[in-house]
């Protein structure tokens, strides 16, 4: 099949950006989107043009690196990251708008690279349990009831990717952070820090520029490894807490 | 179930049998001095680690922050590493190509970390994890090595629950386990079919928290382009800025290479887009050995090819083989048909058949050989690609009537949902395709019992290094030498090195250093002002065409020799006539694939030249000249049971081969039987 794409090119991040229309023939449909921008790539290069950055890493769907604005949805129109979005979900014909993620604290580095370091930066500021490497008591001198444990996988799934600040209007991480809190606020294990896990956390997601939480609910939708909303109240369950607490 | 599942051809006269031919690889190396000493203590197995870890000298509190560490990737080798050293006090510096350390390739394991706590009591033990894997690596590991990862693997499950690892629990609380390929006993923690992210994220954690408590500092986007070494020691790396371009010189007491493996030599992998052998090839261009570089993992179940567009091959955890049934029609003339319309009895399951005891959880090594012999045959499924259906089904209608939909879900849902994804097919329907694809390797820089390289001050970790896996790994045992390495091995070791320093200061004019920088700075030049006609992936296309061609799953004396030549003609090519555009002063990422290219053209002619002189089959290494009459893969003990490092000799000079008797004494070596 036959497409129109229309990408953000940005040479590096102090330049100004324009969208740029290429036109690509032979798609596959069993192409993934990212396979479709490799064979553009290949094209590009054998015209001496320079070709597309973008980030991928494991292209399995779990490594989070890979995440584009595909027609002004976060990974696409499937729930998937990037890399397993495949070309069957398109039509022959088909004019697709790829940007970068869109959120001031993710800034462009190039074309469709963005920096996401301030994501490593919130989990630095708690986003962790306190145990030195051999200092563990045995694994199962601590019980955990099956379904803290599962609700603590199901959230800890997250793949860092950045889609939920992508939909956000507003571009906050309280998806991320949610997800995070939960996880390890619902093990045994994560309870010693919980306060000031979350004041920390929330502190840092603030002074990287992103937004408030307004409950609109877009980063949920946009979420490839379907974190709940429910997350971003236990954030601010904990949050309350912490305060009451006097942290 | 739980004996001991070694009782069968101990006697096999063909086993010990000289082979017929002499050096297959005369002419293609150097014969060098054997290695003769690998550090481990002496003593019964059992107590080596123990004896080590006191004899290790000590470093001062004081004096660590002292003491700067270079750890290069952040997997679960590094990224423990980097948080343990962290946490002892040392100056870390950690490096990774990703945007951040979390997006490390062990994230994509799927299935689960081995560890010999025997909850299930079925008969595990430190000393039966150690003997399967041993086995499992058809008796090319070294023995002290293995026993030591056994012995720490059940520290790892206390580490990571204690970090909030969310592992699978029964309904009492306490933690699941399942069997995995090649055992009879249940010892794999998992979390869902996710267990390697899991683990990575809890590693990562424990890195951010010592970032922030400015022990550790992280460079992302950085990749090592080359290794410093002044008086004969490890002292610092060079590594590009991938963002600026800019080539930066970091220095440092010690050097720890965790780098991951390089699958991505066959271009198509289980690998992520970026995993390269670079960070371990310019240090084996510095003196560090490279072992036993033929070694390489072929997964049994990966989702097939589709088409020349392929930039990577994505697994199905091995631990669908627990329940999932492998097949193929016992007619051609079915090969095309819906696969639910087959009955039964026109249905072959090949390993049931074949291995009676093991059936479909035979190692992974003998399960993909017995896919791609029913594909030669003409009884593969799936589409056609260049006239051959390459893809065996894996049922699980079988499970689903036992076990029920929902448990079937709650297993391996995100497995299923994933190969609906790519697939476009529902395999709660309709029986998976799947087929065997390059997914780890075995072989990696040498090292001694102490994780040290060949060059002083280089330590290498991980599936970066080659000691504990022979010639072939068991399923959920990368997780656990990754985590072992770098919470609990490393850490040791390291610090008797360290006891020496800190080490004279090193200069960034010193004439070692200069040269290392200005070798890079050359590099990146050249291929930017070549300006040739093709682009680096269609290089990187043709050189995993003829690895997989011919030092794949089965290898021989001719095909290998015509691989050689075929990757030198290739490489010359390359060199003249690559087409990198763009500049070096931003992000480029055409420069950043040329110079991992031009390291995997070197490495594939030394993985073939490996497996050329090694006239044996062994666990991965499959030479078609070696086997039984029956087609298993036949060792021949008495000429190879030594490990190969090779040294480099310098560019257009033949690789120096020096041998490491693989000596054991806590076990005995059998040919392997999984009938």
């Amino acid at each position: 099949m036959k497409v129109t794409l229309k990408i953000w090119r940005q040479p590096d991040a102090a330049s100004k950006g324009a969208m740029q229309t290429y036109e690509l023939d032979g798609v596959s449909q069993d192409m993934s989107f990212l396979e479709m921008l490799d064979v553009l790539n290949e094209d590009l290069i054998a015209k001496g043009e320079d070709p597309v950055a973008f980030d991928s890493d494991c292209r399995e769907g779990i490594c989070g690196m890979c995440g584009l604005m595909i027609n002004g949805q976060a990974h696409g129109p499937e729930v998937t990251t990037t890399c397993q979005l495949h070309m069957r979900s398109f039509k022959d014909g088909d004019e697709i708008v790829v940007e970068p993620w869109r959120a001031d604290a993710f800034p462009v580095v190039k074309d469709l690279v963005v920096d996401r370091g301030a994501f490593d930066r919130i989990i630095q500021a708690g986003g962790f349990i306190s145990v030195n490497t051999g200092s563990a008591p045995e694994a199962h001198s601590v019980p955990v009831p099956r379904d803290d444990a599962t609700r603590a996988f199901n959230v800890a799934t997250c793949i860092g990717c950045g889609a939920c600040v992508a939909a956000c209007p507003n571009g906050s991480a309280s998806l991320f952070m949610g997800a995070k809190i939960t996880h390890l606020g619902e093990l045994p294990q994560g309870q010693p820090e919980r306060d000031s896990r979350v004041v920390g956390m929330v502190a840092q997601h603030d002074a990287e520029g992103f937004g408030g939480c307004t409950n609109i609910g877009e980063c949920t939708a946009a979420c490839p490894k379907e974190i709940p909303l429910d997350v971003i109240s236990r954030l601010n369950w904990d949050l309350h807490a912490a305060l009451r607490h006097g942290h | 179930m739980t004996d001991m599942p070694d009782t069968t051809l101990t006697g096999d006269p063909s086993h010990d049998a000289p082979a017929e031919h002499g050096d297959d690889a005369a002419g293609y190396y150097t014969p060098g001095e054997p290695i003769r000493d690998t550090k481990a203590p002496e003593g019964p197995i059992d107590e080596r680690w123990q004896t080590r870890k006191f004899e290790a000298r000590l470093v001062n509190p004081a004096n660590r922050r002292k003491l700067d560490i270079i750890i290069v990737g952040t997997g679960l080798a590094g990224g423990s590493a980097a948080a343990t050293l962290g946490e002892a006090g040392y100056n870390v510096k950690s490096f990774c190509y990703q945007d951040s350390p979390r997006r490390a390739h062990s994230i994509a394991a799927q299935g689960g970390i081995n560890a010999a706590k025997n909850y299930k009591e079925d008969g595990d033990s430190v000393h039966r994890l150690f003997y399967d894997t041993v086995k499992g690596g058809d008796y090319r590991s070294r023995e002290s090595n293995v026993y030591r990862l056994s012995e720490v693997s059940a520290n790892i499950i206390d580490q990571c629950v204690a970090q909030g690892v969310p592992f699978a629990r029964e309904y009492g609380g306490l933690l699941d386990n399942r069997s995995f390929g090649g055992v009879q006993v249940s010892r794999t923690f998992y979390a869902r079919g996710q267990t390697g992210q899991q683990l990575l994220i809890g590693a990562y954690q424990a890195m951010e928290r010592q970032v922030a408590a400015g022990t550790v500092t992280q460079y992302t986007r950085h990749e090592m382009l080359e290794l410093i070494v002044v008086d004969g020691r490890a002292r610092g790396i060079i590594a590009r800025d991938l963002v600026t371009g800019e080539i930066e010189t970091h220095l440092a007491d010690v050097v720890v290479l965790a780098s991951g493996g390089y699958g991505n030599v066959f271009y198509l992998s289980t690998n992520a887009m970026g995993s390269n052998v670079t960070a371990t090839w310019r240090a084996h261009r510095k003196g560090a050995y490279m072992a036993n570089p033929c070694y390489t993992q072929i997964h049994p179940t990966c989702i097939p090819v589709t088409g020349s567009h392929q930039s990577k091959l994505t697994l199905m955890s091995e631990s669908l083989r627990n329940d999932g049934r492998i097949w193929v029609p016992k007619q051609k003339s079915d090969c095309d048909k819906d696969p639910r319309q087959i009955p039964e009895q026109d249905r072959d399951y090949y390993l049931e058949r074949i291995y009676p005891s093991f059936g479909n959880l035979v190692p992974r090594d003998i399960a993909s050989r017995a896919a791609k012999y029913v594909c030669d045959e003409g009884r593969g499924v799936g589409p056609e690609v260049d006239g051959v259906r390459r893809g065996v089904y894996l049922d699980f209608s079988a499970a689903v009537e036992r076990l029920g939909r929902d448990a079937v879900e709650e297993k391996y849902g995100n497995l299923f949902d994933m190969y609906a994804r790519i697939t476009g097919e529902n395999p709660y329907d309709t029986p998976m395709r799947i087929y065997p694809a390059v997914h780890y390797v075995m072989g990696g820089l040498w090292v001694d019992y102490d994780l040290q390289a060949s060059i002083p001050g280089l330590f290498v970790t991980g599936e970066a290094n080659f000691s504990d896996h022979g010639a072939n790994r068991l399923g959920a045992s990368a997780l656990m030498q990754g985590l072992a390495d770098g919470y609990f091995v490393l850490p040791h070791t390291i610090r008797d090195y360290l006891a020496d320093g800190p080490f004279e200061k090193v200069e960034e004019t010193h004439p070692d250093v200069v040269e290392a920088r200005k070798s890079v700075e050359d590099r990146v030049s050249h291929f930017l002002s070549t300006n040739g006609t093709r682009s680096v992936d269609s290089y990187h296309r043709e050189l995993g065409n003829i690895m997989w061609e011919y030092c794949g799953m089965e290898r021989t004396e001719d095909g290998l020799k015509k691989a050689i030549d075929l990757i030198r003609t290739l490489k010359d090519d390359f060199w003249r006539n690559v087409k990198v555009l763009g500049t070096s002063d931003s992000l480029n990422q055409s420069l950043e694939k040329a110079g991992r290219v031009a390291d995997f053209l070197e490495l594939g002619e030394l993985m073939c030249i490996d497996a050329l002189n090694r006239r044996e089959s062994c666990g991965g290494h499959f030479r078609a000249e070696s086997q039984t009459e029956d087609g298993e893969a036949l060792r021949h003990d008495d000429q190879y049971a030594y490990v190969a490092a090779w040294e480099f000799a310098g560019d257009g000079e033949l690789p120096v081969l020096h041998k490491e008797d693989l000596v054991y004494t806590a076990i005995e070596m059998k040919q392997r039987s999984y009938k």
